[in-house]
């Protein structure tokens, strides 16, 4: 779970240009975060890649916060 | 009709980041080219361009980060950074700066590029092929569409008149600063950002202009003598990348707030060649009426005209810009200076004619014509002095940018100096 973490939270910083300690469990990619409706489905896309999983767009949707990221990818594992 | 002129200019050359600096390089006839560094270019028929060197900002060098956060610099293909980056040096240049909704309304944008993002298109080509569709990028469309760096100046400043963008292959940015001028006399805006930017130093940006029979192919011992307009040993241009962009201003408004003022935009042409699709016609008529209109649209006489920046782009058709120059100038053929900036910047397709008309600009702010270098051998004897190897000091108050693109697409525009 830690792991997942960290490498989604390394994720999010480089993609949206964000301090570390911004990226809390609750924190919305787009509301708290900074990012447009295009950085979220890039996000998503390095989510893909980072952990080798596919992530239908339905399912995409759902993952506003990084909490809501890093649940999804540890379920998907 | 009102009068347009120049208060703001930016440049992002293979010379150097940043106008003085470019403008102090080319005056000393340096040249920008050298063996491509951005990719291994060892298996193509050219491996030389003229590169924009990357770097601290220290020595003339190109600072990305100074114009454009990381995270975005990702999002852009580099044509878009440059040509923001060079909007960026005009607009502060200019000191311009609306303070009212009605100040941004009637404060427009038009930017074009040659290509766009070809670099982009290749990567990402490359990545769909390998990895599939679901991994190319959502910013990868806005990242290399033509029109968004006007876009993202209009984004950035709140720019909200007029935003358009040309796209004339490597007579662009003379179009680009035409139009824009059009646009304000209109009465459509009083202020306009203008340009070209190009990056199109790409595996595949070589490897088509190698196609087209286009580049120089011969000095890979020695890029730095390879683009040489008008000398019989030239064989093809030498690929630039960078930008070029001005702020045009209608002449009271720019009186009103006590704007620096570098020139006037007297004029402007265009003409077709409706010939060839990458070759010039040999007769040169279209280059010669897009000259004419251009000084008609001035009410000047060719005699008039003491600097030429040339389209000159070290290939074949040279002697064809210069035949309808001596054409046009007549018995004054011998008073006029043409020089061809190519011969160190490079060309820089869709930035050629907005560096080139800052160039011309600054020409008549400085009294000094830049030189054309590596003219050691001319093609042609001509009574029009081509300032070989050396910047020619001299009365510069009307000054002429010439531009040509693919497809046979012709651009002039008259400078001159404001009293």
């Amino acid at each position: 779970m830690s792991d997942v973490a960290d490498r989604v939270r390394k994720i999010v910083v480089e993609h949206l240009g964000v301090e570390e300690e911004k990226v809390t469990e609750s924190a919305s990619f787009i509301d708290d975060l900074g990012a447009d409706s295009l950085d979220t489905v890039e996000l998503v896309m390095a989510f893909e890649e980072e952990f080798g999983i596919e992530i239908p767009d339905d399912a995409a949707e759902t993952i506003q916060t990084f909490g809501d990221a890093v649940k999804f990818i540890s379920e998907a594992q | 009709m009102s009068r347009v002129v120049v208060t703001g200019l930016g440049l992002v050359t293979p010379l150097a980041d940043g106008v003085e600096e470019t403008w102090r390089r080319l005056l000393a006839g340096r040249s920008g080219a050298g063996t491509i560094r951005q990719f291994d270019a060892s298996h193509l028929a050219t491996d030389y361009a003229c590169e924009v060197k990357r770097g601290d900002g220290s020595d003339g060098t190109f600072d990305a980060d100074r114009y454009m956060e990381p995270k975005e610099q990702r999002k852009v293909d580099d044509f878009i950074l440059f040509g923001v980056a060079a909007a960026q040096q005009a607009i502060e240049d200019s000191g311009w700066v609306p303070q009212t909704e009605e100040d941004r309304h009637r404060t427009g944008v038009l930017i074009g590029s040659g290509i766009g993002g070809l670099k982009s298109i290749q990567d990402t080509t490359i990545l769909m092929k390998e990895k599939g569709p679901r991994r190319v990028s959502p910013f990868f469309i806005p990242g290399a569409l033509i029109n968004l760096i006007s876009g993202q100046v209009s984004i950035r400043y709140g720019f909200k008149g007029p935003n358009h963008a040309v796209v004339t292959a490597c007579s662009t940015g003379a179009h680009a600063l035409g139009d824009a001028a059009r646009l304000i006399k209109y009465g459509n805006a009083d202020v306009m950002v203008a340009g070209g930017a190009e990056a199109a130093i790409c595996e595949i940006g070589i490897a088509g202009f190698n196609a087209c029979k286009a580049l120089s192919t011969k000095r890979k011992d020695d890029p730095t003598k390879a683009s040489r307009p008008y000398d019989a040993d030239r064989d093809g241009f030498v690929m630039g990348e960078g930008a070029g962009m001005v702020v045009l201003e209608e002449y009271e408004h720019a009186r009103a707030r006590g704007a620096k003022i570098y020139a006037e935009v007297l004029g402007y042409g265009l003409s077709g060649d409706a010939y060839h699709i990458t070759a010039p016609n040999e007769d040169g008529d279209g280059a010669e009426r897009a000259m004419r209109m251009a000084l008609s649209d001035a009410g000047i006489a060719a005699a008039d005209i003491d600097y030429i920046n040339a389209h000159g782009t070290s290939t074949m058709a040279d002697v064809i810009e210069l035949a309808a120059v001596e054409r046009l100038m007549g018995n004054a053929a011998s008073r006029v200076t043409m020089s061809s900036t190519k011969s160190m910047t490079g060309h820089l397709l869709g930035a050629a004619g907005a560096i080139e008309s800052i160039f011309a600009m600054l020409a008549i702010r400085d009294q000094v014509c830049p030189p054309t270098i590596n003219l050691d051998t001319p093609a042609v004897e001509t009574p029009v002095d081509l300032a070989p190897n050396a910047a020619r000091s001299r009365d510069v108050r009307i000054a002429v940018n010439n531009s040509f693109g693919f497809g046979g697409t012709n651009a002039s525009l008259v400078l001159g100096a404001v009293a």
